[in-house]
């Protein structure tokens, strides 16, 4: 089967990670997927306000995710849309699981993610830009977490739907994945699938996590050892 | 024992496997998994004896005891004291218990001391809990800082910054003629003398801190010792790491506040 921009069916979008991206703040990254640009940026840990929404025995980590207006051919109105408070909290939640916040009680770190120009996979873009962010602020973690949707296109499972390929399909499985410990942060579906077409999808995506945690190490790397 | 599978002062991302056996201790910024240690943070691998630990890039300062640090008054609540930002998580408290002089609260207000938006040099004296951080100026080091300017450094290369001993800061304060104070919490404040090649110095550090030879390349960037050191008074008893309180201040000059910059 031929894609729409010529890749392979487990071919993911050429993709370039930057560690360092903004120097005010404490840790920082952008990461292109194709046409999709997320740029991440990660402040604190630092004072949680307001006072009241401390946690007693952990930090508070504050995801906001937004899409630029100018990120995609319509406008997107600037603020929070319904769209955009899901895709907060699921970056929340999958990178919750990977940082030690116990370390820094009634504290917040705040991770924002901007989507500079959108063409499908934006969240799982934000989640491989924050975690880079996370790692680059020196923020204790337990592994990085790495991000990528996978589908189903008539009979062939394809990996890192862009384009049309997400409006056409019969489904798109976004998942996060640490890759380290092995488990997974993020799992969410579009559309449906079989029981046994999830498997198959969900091992495709795995890998293609594995292929960008190499990459995320190797932006580390480069951003730290000259 | 079991082999490491990385090296010393090798290149770690949080999760990476440093060694798996349990013949070896998670140190700083480690922690155990199953039966490996492995990372929390991006950093060099380093090992002392059985312990290993990391060396840290980046992060925010972590307050320690005994630590000289850069703070600005942030609030003054009622008459106990100074609420104090040290470039934390979280804000440390200056009471009056920590200032030298003894103060009459019924006399005199407390920004008649410390205003806010003053900067001291000052002692992490006690932690109880990890965000009841009190500093005290109970220390020969310790002072208000007039005048000069405020550049932030990467908290993580302080020590590179201060050098063996402090042989690294002496050095750039002998031949730049400036007069330095280095807080542990990220906060360079500097003096007089040639303060434009303190900055390159300092940038040289940041870019190459954990590189050999790094004194050599600094000694060869900051030239030949310049005219004596001015006002620098030689305190055998001090411990050498630290800073030489730069007493004497010269005739008066207008006290204005520090600026602070990006460095």
């Amino acid at each position: 089967m031929k894609r729409e921009d010529g890749r392979k069916a487990d071919e993911m979008r050429s993709t370039t990670m930057t560690v360092g991206v903004i120097p005010n703040a404490n840790g920082s990254a952008m990461v292109k997927m194709g046409n999709t640009v997320a740029v991440a940026a990660v402040y604190g840990p630092r004072e949680m306000h307001p006072k009241h929404k401390q946690i007693s025995d952990r930090a508070n980590l504050n995801t906001i995710y937004a899409m630029v207006p100018f990120s995609c051919t319509d406008r997107i109105r600037p603020g929070y849309s319904r769209r955009s408070q899901e895709i907060c909290k699921v970056t929340r939640q999958a990178l919750e699981s990977a940082v030690f916040l116990e370390d820094f009680p009634k504290a917040a770190i705040d991770v924002y993610i901007n989507i500079i120009s959108a063409n499908a996979g934006t969240r799982a873009a934000g989640i491989n830009a924050a975690s880079l962010a996370l790692a680059d602020a020196g923020i204790p973690m337990r592994d990085l977490v790495a991000s990528i949707a996978a589908g189903k296109i008539g009979d062939e499972y394809v990996l890192d739907l862009a384009g049309k390929e997400e409006e056409e399909t019969f489904c798109d499985l976004p998942l996060a994945y640490m890759p380290k410990s092995k488990k997974i942060t993020l799992l969410q579906m579009d559309g449906d699938l079989s029981p046994q077409d999830v498997k198959k999808v969900m091992e495709l995506a795995i890998k293609g996590c594995e292929q960008l945690y190499k990459m995320q190490k190797e932006a580390l790397k480069k951003r730290w050892i000259k | 024992m079991a082999e490491l599978i990385k090296k010393e002062r090798e290149f770690v991302v949080p999760g990476d496997e440093i060694v798996k056996s349990m013949d070896y201790l998670p140190g700083r910024n480690c922690f155990r998994a199953g039966e490996s240690i492995c990372a929390r943070k991006i950093g060099l691998v380093s090992l002392s004896g059985r312990v290993i630990s990391i060396i840290p890039l980046s992060g925010k300062y972590v307050p320690k005891v005994g630590d000289m640090v850069i703070a600005t008054v942030e609030d003054i609540p009622g008459t106990r004291g100074w609420v104090m930002d040290i470039n934390s998580p979280y804000k440390a408290f200056l009471p009056l218990s920590g200032v030298r002089d003894f103060i009459d609260t019924n006399r005199t207000s407390l920004d008649k001391v410390y205003k806010i938006g003053d900067v001291v040099y000052a002692k992490i004296h006690s932690m109880s809990g990890f965000d009841m951080i009190d500093i005290s100026m109970q220390d020969p080091r310790a002072r208000k800082l007039r005048g000069g300017r405020i550049i932030r450094i990467n908290q993580a290369k302080v020590p590179r910054i201060i050098g063996k001993q402090g042989s690294m800061i002496s050095m750039i304060k002998d031949r730049t003629g400036s007069r330095i104070s280095i807080g542990q919490n990220g906060y360079l404040w500097m003096d007089g003398g040639d303060e434009k090649m303190v900055m390159k110095a300092i940038d040289l550090i940041d870019t190459e801190a954990y590189k050999n030879g790094l004194t050599d390349k600094v000694s060869k960037l900051l030239g030949e010792p310049k005219k004596p050191a001015p006002a620098k008074e030689v305190k055998p008893a001090e411990k050498p790491k630290e800073e030489k309180p730069a007493e004497k201040p010269k005739e008066e000059k207008p006290a204005e506040k520090p600026k602070e910059e990006n460095a």
